[in-house]
């Protein structure tokens, strides 16, 4: 009885081989793509992040965003890496005013009442005139300007760099903090800056280009330059200039785009 | 008689299934980017031939007002497409099967001879291993652009921080044109490849799911007896 339940093994036939085979691999190829599918379907629909620093953003691509930074700044950022200067011949005559938010023209606005505000602990205020940071050393870049949009253009900057304004006001301990934040006088534009990026020697606050005072659209009487990160983080007519471990608001982090942006 | 005959590799078909979808997105995402400072095109003496993209392009696949989107799109997927070619790479190199993917000194000679042939003007093909020789120039070209993409890739995305792949590239400015040139060829390439296997058929279509062919082999006697008239040979 034994020897006639047990299943005699027939060798199965090159047809029935490749039917088997057939049936297995188009089986494991169909859910495996329907599976890809599912996925792509959900991630493609899945909720848009919390509003909150960083908004707009579908919520495990900005995980990932977020991720990316910290990787690429841990592998890659470093104060040496400078970026590629021009000899002045080359820098563009009409620099491109490419957005005027938070100096919009209908704005009143007047330079000369103009005082740069930085906030320091306890609510003390430390208000710096145009005069003051023109006293201090220039610094000048002439760089290429990256916008995120994807153009580019070489540009004249003149200004204080932004580690050499720290030390003249002594705000080295604000320095140790981990971020900077900056806002036009209407709060209508502001960034979020990592302080690695902010201290890196070539960020300057910007009073020039091509040598002459900032016009209006360019931002003046003050606006940020840090050839390390994309155009939106250039921030135009600065007001307040703030310090802290989390991250400041950012106008554009607000609206999708990854916080850190950086070159 | 039929017999089965394997051909493609699990870890083969794998990567080339995975990586089919990643670089749709990918190419997609990088629409997205790209739409915020659509400025290539093929012009020669003043005349433009086409422009990357026209609007209605744009417009029929969803693209305009979405650089935020595209690019949180294209920074994850970055990753997997990247793994996934180191992968193969890998693959490739230590399984011993880069022996037949690589061009020979001759393949360049016989790619022609192919052509001609999958063009109907030459009647025989030279004799090939598991690729001919257009296939070893093709499938090592799409490794080679795949590598270049990462590379042009990281150039436009950290030109400070990798200056020096900016440099390697021509600049910022040439990096970003031959990251967009190379994924134009990814789609001559795409159309090429699915009218090659259209026409090569669906034996060897399955070979890429199933990693087998049916090849017919006539039985072979045990001992084969050899007439007078062929032993001159």
């Amino acid at each position: 009885m034994k020897k006639a339940n047990k299943k005699i093994k027939k060798e199965l036939t090159v047809e029935q081989k490749i039917n088997r085979r057939n049936f297995i691999s188009f089986g494991v190829f169909t859910v495996l793509a329907a599976g890809a599918y599912e996925g792509w379907r959900w991630l493609y629909k899945s909720p848009d992040e919390v509003s909150g620093i960083t908004a707009g953003a579908h919520k495990p691509l900005r995980k990932a965003l977020n991720k990316t930074e910290i990787f690429f700044r841990r592998i890659a950022f470093s104060e040496n890496h400078l970026v590629k200067t021009y000899p002045k011949e080359m820098a563009a005559k009409h620099v491109r005013v490419n957005s005027d938010i938070g100096i919009e023209a209908k704005k009143k606005f007047d330079p000369a009442q103009w005082t740069l505000q930085v906030i320091k602990k306890g609510g003390e205020v430390l208000k710096i005139t145009l005069d003051e940071l023109r006293s201090l050393p220039k610094t000048e870049l002439i760089y290429d300007f990256k916008c995120v949009e994807g153009w580019d253009q070489i540009s004249h900057w003149g200004g204080v760099k932004f580690s050499d304004f720290v030390k003249h006001y002594q705000l080295d301990d604000y320095a140790k903090m981990q971020y900077v934040g900056m806002e036009t006088p209407d709060k209508g534009y502001y960034v979020g800056i990592d302080m690695p990026s902010a201290m890196h020697p070539q960020t300057i606050l910007a009073y020039e280009v091509n040598e002459k005072l900032l016009p209006l659209n360019h931002g003046a009487p003050l606006r940020l330059i840090i050839p390390t990160k994309y155009g939106i983080k250039n921030l135009k007519r600065i007001g307040t200039i703030t310090f802290s471990n989390t991250r400041p608001h950012d106008y554009w982090a607000e609206q999708g785009y990854d916080y850190y942006s950086g070159l | 008689m039929k017999v089965i005959k394997e051909k493609h590799s699990l870890a083969m078909r794998w990567c080339h299934w995975v990586n089919f979808p990643i670089l749709t997105i990918m190419i997609w995402s990088g629409m997205l980017i790209y739409w915020a400072n659509d400025i290539y095109s093929i012009t020669i003496f003043g005349h433009t031939f086409v422009r990357f993209f026209p609007d209605w392009f744009y417009k029929t696949l969803g693209i305009p007002q979405r650089l935020a989107e595209g690019m949180a799109f294209h920074f994850l997927f970055m990753w997997f497409f990247t793994l996934n070619g180191i992968l193969y790479v890998l693959y490739t190199l230590f399984s011993g099967e880069w022996r037949e993917l690589v061009p020979k000194r001759n393949s360049f000679k016989e790619a022609w001879l192919v052509l001609l042939h999958d063009l109907h003007i030459r009647k025989t093909a030279p004799p090939q291993n598991k690729y001919n020789a257009a296939q070893r120039i093709a499938y090592t070209a799409i490794i080679i652009m795949g590598f270049g993409s990462v590379i042009t890739g990281l150039a436009i995305y950290k030109p400070v921080q990798f200056y020096y792949l900016t440099w390697i590239c021509g600049g910022y400015h040439f990096a970003r044109i031959l990251h967009f040139a190379l994924t134009i060829g990814y789609v001559l390439f795409f159309v090429i490849h699915v009218v090659q296997v259209f026409l090569a058929g669906w034996n060897n279509f399955r070979s890429v799911i199933s990693g087998f062919e049916v090849v017919k082999e006539e039985p072979v006697p045990a001992i084969q007896t050899v007439r007078e008239d062929e032993k001159g040979e």
